[in-house]
């Protein structure tokens, strides 16, 4: 698989203030990655160097192995899909699309053709002459993916396109966007803060914190193995819990000692110690299991999320089973749900996702 | 609306019609009438039978027990809005004037508005504040300063005279007119435009660059055309007063350069006293300005944009 997009070592600094602290990362030919990580983190500030608009204070970036530091954007072959979509005011639809043909000098009867195959594809074959301050949001959005994508770019920069729509449109568009990038099969940059969207829709997603990448991987590695507790805590529920590595597959926490299926660290190293809320199972208190008091208990369609005080942390459970505040109850979990680690040191890329994200964009 | 919103509106709306409705009014009736006298049986009188009847009176007669042997009347006519023709070239001279005041501080007034839209904001404060501060000084006051400068033995020619240069006669020309004009509803060109272009959001301009274009496709493509509606409400606050100001070319212009506000001052204020004729020119200059106007704006409707607007 060809790298378009190479970022080496790239730090940024606004007002005296560090967003980004030196960005590795490889983009590939027909990937569909995602920024993710919460406001501040320097994903936006990411695809901005990436799109031309910022210009890195250290680094470099590459396209195809060449270096574009100085590249304005109009020069570079990728296109943006901007927050709140910046759609031209003053032009309608077709106008809209046809912009960036017409700079580039495109014959009028091919902008034709190609302004209606990109309706058709966005699901908005004749809209051509309604100006757009007539359009909804999700109408404006596609608007604003068409008028991207007719230039076909190698690269597509999309900056939280979603951010504006309400739930049950962002899961349509969501949906939309993924075929739109299969079927064209070109590079999709993603930003956004929204852990579950990312999750949906991406082959590789990059978790970033503080201008700095903490886990790259697939969606299902980055679930299944974060890397650190802010990779838990910000993809999906999870319970944190500080404990002590006593030796290779035992850890100690909440007043126990458990058995594990992590290695590798020093003896007696505190650790982070993560369980997701759906691995821990609510069974009758004895003494194989931890016991603790049910604080609350709240219905969430699919299942109750239950919170029970045990050894004084808080742990969050989720169970289809109901139960009633102030029970009694043990929290039964495997060795396997148990996830070991590293106390907040700033996180390495695991070897591992990036092994596997790569032999499962190859399979396509 | 509610009832009681409306109530709020009352004093704009007695405002308005003490203020604009009725002196317009007024206007159109003085430029529609003239006084016409007539002796006591209605017959209209001559001027020379008017002079006659009044001299008359005025030698013979006690002013006390006998009634006057001619009436005063109000009547329609014409004639006022046709004298106005004899006033065209003087029209057309204050119109050419005030075009080319308009394009000058168009030319001026819209690259200085878009860097300052683009300055960080507390520049932006501070040449926004230099930008008004002429303002602040008295209007005559600053006129009365470029006569200084401009004179034969003025500031300027000293100055030119140093380096062996001149005298040049710059004062009681047309070019010290428009001078003045530009001079001083330049920031009436400028505040509109900056408003306007403050609010072109910078992600469009993002948008177009991202999309191939270079900083002059930016301009002619994006800035530009959103920042129309600046220009017209820009284009008529400086053409508006420029077309009809009278004291600018009294002073810089020496009396030389009679524009139409002369012409209406003379009427009102001046020995040719005649204020049916001065309603006359200032109503068709009212009705020329709002073609102007009008098509201006229909430049702009083109683009089906709204706000920045005067009419």
């Amino acid at each position: 698989m060809e790298t378009i997009i190479e970022i080496k070592n790239v730090s940024k600094e606004f007002n005296g203030e560090k967003v980004l602290k030196g960005i590795n990362l490889s983009i590939h030919d027909n990937e569909f990655m995602t920024l993710l990580g919460p406001s501040g983190c320097g994903k936006t500030t990411t695809l901005r160097i990436i799109g031309g608009f910022v210009t890195p204070d250290d680094g470099d970036v590459f396209f195809y192995g060449k270096k574009i530091n100085d590249v304005p954007p109009y020069k570079r072959p990728v296109n943006t899909v901007f927050q709140k979509y910046a759609l031209f005011p003053h032009l309608n639809v077709y106008d809209n699309i046809a912009f960036g043909l017409r700079i580039s000098k495109v014959p009028e009867n091919e902008i034709r053709q190609r302004v209606a195959e990109m309706l058709e594809l966005v699901n908005l074959m004749g809209y051509e002459k309604r100006s757009v301050d007539n359009l909804s949001g999700g109408q404006q959005q596609r608007i604003a993916i068409a008028r991207a994508l007719v230039n076909s770019p190698k690269v597509l920069l999309l900056d939280e396109p979603l951010g504006a729509l309400d739930l049950q449109l962002r899961k349509e568009m969501q949906i939309e966007l993924k075929k739109i990038q299969q079927r064209l099969k070109i590079t999709f940059i993603y930003v956004t803060h929204d852990q579950e969207e990312a999750l949906t829709m991406s082959d590789t997603v990059v978790v970033m914190n503080e201008g700095i990448i903490q886990q790259i991987g697939t969606p299902q590695d980055i679930y299944n193995e974060p890397t650190n507790a802010f990779v838990a805590n910000f993809i999906g529920e999870s319970n944190i819990l500080p404990g002590i590595m006593h030796r290779d597959y035992l850890v100690e926490f909440a007043g126990n000692n458990f058995d594990c299926v992590d290695a590798g660290f020093a003896p007696m190293e505190p650790v982070d110690v993560v369980i997701r809320p759906e691995d821990i199972k609510l069974v009758e208190a004895s003494d194989e299991v931890l016991n603790g008091v049910v604080e609350t208990v709240t219905f969430k369609g699919v299942h109750y999320e239950i919170v029970v005080n045990a050894y004084s942390d808080y742990w969050v459970i989720q169970s289809t089973k109901s139960a009633n505040v102030g029970d009694i109850v043990g929290l039964s979990f495997t060795p396997e749900d148990i996830h070991i680690m590293h106390k907040s040191k700033p996180a390495r890329q695991s070897r591992y996702s990036r092994t596997v994200s790569e032999d499962m964009a190859d399979d396509k | 609306m509610t009832s009681k919103s409306k109530f709020l509106a009352a004093p704009y709306l007695l405002w308005m019609i003490i203020f604009i409705v009725i002196p317009l009014a007024l206007i159109v009736v003085f430029a529609f009438t003239t006084t016409v006298y007539t002796d006591l049986e209605g017959n209209l009188l001559s001027n020379e039978e008017f002079d006659e009847l009044r001299i008359e009176y005025d030698n013979f007669y006690d002013m006390a027990d006998n009634e006057l042997p001619y009436k005063k009347q109000t009547v329609f006519t014409l004639t006022h809005i046709m004298e106005v023709s004899n006033y065209v070239p003087v029209l057309l001279n204050s119109v050419w004037l005030a075009i080319i005041a308009t394009a000058i501080c168009l030319l001026i007034g819209y690259p200085l508005a878009y860097l300052i839209s683009r300055m960080r904001y507390g520049f932006q404060k501070l040449m926004l504040m230099m930008v008004m501060l002429p303002m602040w000084m008295n209007f005559l006051l600053r006129t009365y300063a470029w006569m200084t400068l401009l004179e034969r033995n003025g500031w300027i020619n000293k100055l030119l005279g140093l380096v062996g240069i001149g005298p040049f006669d710059m004062i009681n020309t047309q070019g010290a007119v428009v001078l003045g004009m530009v001079y001083n509803y330049l920031p009436y060109m400028i505040l509109p435009l900056y408003s306007i272009m403050t609010k072109i959001d910078n992600r469009t301009i993002e948008a177009a660059q991202d999309l191939g274009a270079n900083s002059l496709r930016v301009f002619s493509k994006v800035v530009l055309p959103l920042s129309m509606p600046g220009v017209a409400s820009g284009i008529t606050m400086v053409f508006v007063p420029s077309v009809s100001t009278f004291i600018i070319s009294r002073m810089l212009g020496g009396g030389t350069n009679m524009l139409i506000g002369d012409l209406i001052d003379l009427q009102f204020l001046g020995n040719a006293y005649n204020p049916n004729l001065g309603s006359a020119i200032s109503l068709v200059l009212l009705v020329f300005i709002l073609l102007c106007m009008s098509i201006t704006n229909q430049l702009n409707n083109e683009d089906n944009m709204d706000g920045g607007m005067l009419l």
